[in-house]
């Protein structure tokens, strides 16, 4: 295992005042054109999600009953309206606002329950580790949609019940991940030193080895939020996530497909929002790993 | 061999009863747990309850219920579905069939689509098409199967009218012209996120294989190269596959319960939604466990057959 940039066994710093964008990763990661294709959507996206509400002539809740089923790009509502005359722009915005929260919300308590449960099972090992790690496995072992929904069934669901679901159901990997790492970096020196030194189990996992293991964990968190939007759609779509009045960019697309024939523009706008939010971070994650891992730099 | 099998079903056992004890964890969560099948109805006193937890068993400890609901899942008893009042393991078995059907059709376009995908990526690596292939591999990857199944549904039922736009058969017909016809659609679905994923471990497998050394031996024998891609990379490359054909379970049947949804289509991922409609909890629970076990001999499945196509693992 090479360390990952900035590691505390790597090269020192350089003189020269060199800023913090001319770093080596960020040049790589700048030089991954679809990389950066995805952080510009995903930063536009979030920008108008937040501001883009308060600009629009309609809110989503605005009901208006003569402009039913009205088209896209024709009259006021530039991305039409639906069956009950509501804004679709308005809609989208407001449901991303849903979906991007519950997608980066669920990412942050799956990697706090993955990088714990990696980090002690890598750190102790034996049986403590064996134990996690089988339970990881056995976690493993359910079809997600299959959990998520046999859960959700027997709960009540909100907003924040459905990012405790998401989370509890995506925690799995990223503990694989940790563990992984952090078996292989507590034989290294460094860790080993500070053992000696006397320091104490919690700091040798914080301190040491976690800022060692965090490349593979920047890369693992961006794909996690990618599954997380994915999930929520999914679960929203089947009736069991996000409820309506709330709109997410899943639980629109529910009642869509009984107006395929007539109004298509109710189911292709919301999934092309998932598809373009969900697109652009599984990008940013696969620019994160080349430039995270200095060994790209060789082809 | 023999030490190799063993440890590994030993294994599997293991995950086995962790991925019981999780089961039995969910079931007991459920409003009322096990009984809620009788609370739901609403009809029965809670004397009457209570006099059902004494006669289930209810009042004793948990590891003793545990064990005896283990003992009776391993024979058979599944309890009852109370929509159908039929044993749930009937229930599964008369729509495992459809979900079978349309998981193995979507598997092998897949892996035909995506292994070519693949192959032809790693030996042009860099290539328009590589590109091209791995650009199309994650955008696929990102695309919600429901929509994509709606996508298909208003581009080839509604608007071409080639396709059915749902159900297994049309009612009367039933013929195996007709029943190709409609697997045409949620097959196609199905097939995409796998097409991806075969393409992407295909192509590093091969690349893998490319740098072995008896490809270079084969190269200065001057073996001709379509040859010694063609039956000497490919064929090794291949055998991997085998290991994400099981990692790729859990996926394809998260992905079978969408697309049966979208489609109509009598599998058991309806099932399940169906069961979660009525609050049939014998049913929601005796499927989520069917599948973890499926999932579980899946893997093992492939671990053996990969022990068996690649004799270096068993060493190992």
């Amino acid at each position: 295992m090479t360390s990952p940039v900035g590691a505390i066994d790597g090269p020192p710093a350089k003189p020269a005042l060199t800023s913090r964008w001319d770093s080596p990763a960020l040049r790589r990661f700048r030089r991954h054109r679809l990389a950066v294709f995805g952080a510009v959507t995903i930063l536009v996206l979030t920008l108008a999600c937040i501001v883009g509400p308060f600009l629009l002539p309609f809110t989503d809740t605005f009901i208006d009953i003569r402009q039913r089923f009205a088209p896209p790009l024709s009259g006021a509502h530039v991305l039409g309206t639906d069956q009950l005359g509501r804004d679709m722009l308005a809609r989208l915005l407001m449901a991303g606002r849903i979906s991007l929260a519950v997608g980066f919300a669920a990412m942050a308590i799956s990697m706090v329950i993955g990088v714990c449960v990696g980090l002690v099972a890598g750190y102790y090992g034996g049986a403590i580790g064996a134990v996690l790690m089988r339970f990881v496995d056995a976690m493993l072992c359910f079809p997600s949609i299959f959990l998520l929904l046999a859960v959700s069934a027997f709960i009540h669901p909100g907003v924040e019940t459905i990012i405790l679901l998401i989370a509890f159901t995506a925690w799995m990997e990223v503990a694989r991940i940790v563990e992984a790492q952090i078996k292989a970096l507590r034989e290294r020196d460094f860790a080993v030193a500070a053992e000696a030194l006397g320091a104490s189990d919690a700091r040798v996992m914080i301190r040491e080895l976690l800022p060692n293991a965090i490349a593979p964990i920047v890369v693992a968190a961006t794909l996690n939020v990618a599954h997380a939007i994915l999930a929520e759609s999914y679960i929203s779509f089947l009736g069991y996530g996000i409820q309506p009045p709330t709109p997410s960019w899943g639980n629109m697309l529910d009642n869509a497909q009984g107006y395929l024939t007539s109004a298509p523009w109710l189911a292709m706008l919301p999934g092309a929002m998932i598809t373009l939010a969900v697109t652009s971070f599984n990008f940013i994650g696969d620019g994160l790993r080349d430039a995270l891992d200095p060994r790209t730099d060789a082809r | 061999m023999g030490s190799f099998l063993a440890r590994r079903v030993g294994q599997a056992g293991v995950l086995l009863l962790i991925v019981s004890i999780i089961g039995f964890s969910i079931l007991h969560l459920a409003p009322g747990g096990p009984l809620s099948q009788f609370a739901a109805t609403g009809d029965m006193t809670q004397e009457d309850l209570d006099r059902v937890a004494r006669q289930m068993g209810l009042d004793r400890p948990l590891p003793v219920q545990y064990a005896e609901w283990l003992w009776r899942l391993l024979q058979g008893d599944w309890g009852v579905s109370y929509r159908d009042k039929q044993p749930v393991l009937r229930v599964i078995g008369s729509h495992l069939g459809a979900t079978l059907e349309l998981m193995l059709s979507s598997t092998l376009l897949a892996m035909m689509i995506g292994c070519w995908i693949g192959v032809l990526g790693a030996i042009r690596r860099y290539s328009v098409f590589d590109t091209l292939a791995t650009v199309g591999a994650m955008i696929a990857l990102s695309i919600p199967t429901f929509w994509f199944g709606l996508v298909v549904i208003y581009v080839f039922s509604v608007g071409l009218g080639w396709l059915p736009a749902g159900n297994r058969y049309t009612i009367g017909d039933g013929s195996w012209s007709d029943r190709l016809h409609h697997l045409i659609g949620p097959c196609i679905v199905l097939a995409l996120v796998s097409t991806a994923v075969w393409s992407r471990y295909m192509r590093s497998s091969m690349l893998d294989v490319i740098n072995h050394d008896y490809i270079r031996t084969a190269r200065s024998k001057g073996i001709p190269e379509r040859r010694i891609l063609f039956q000497h990379a490919v064929r090794n490359a291949l055998l991997p596959m085998i290991t994400i054909a099981g990692l790729h379970l859990p996926t394809l049947l998260s992905g079978a319960l969408v697309t049966e949804t979208v489609f109509t289509w009598p599998g058991m991922g309806r099932l399940f939604l169906d069961s979660i409609g009525y609050r049939d909890y014998p049913t929601v629970m005796g499927i989520l466990m069917f599948t973890a076990m499926l999932v579980l001999l899946g893997s093992l499945l492939a671990d053996l057959l990969y022990g068996v196509a690649d004799p270096r693992i068993r060493t190992a």
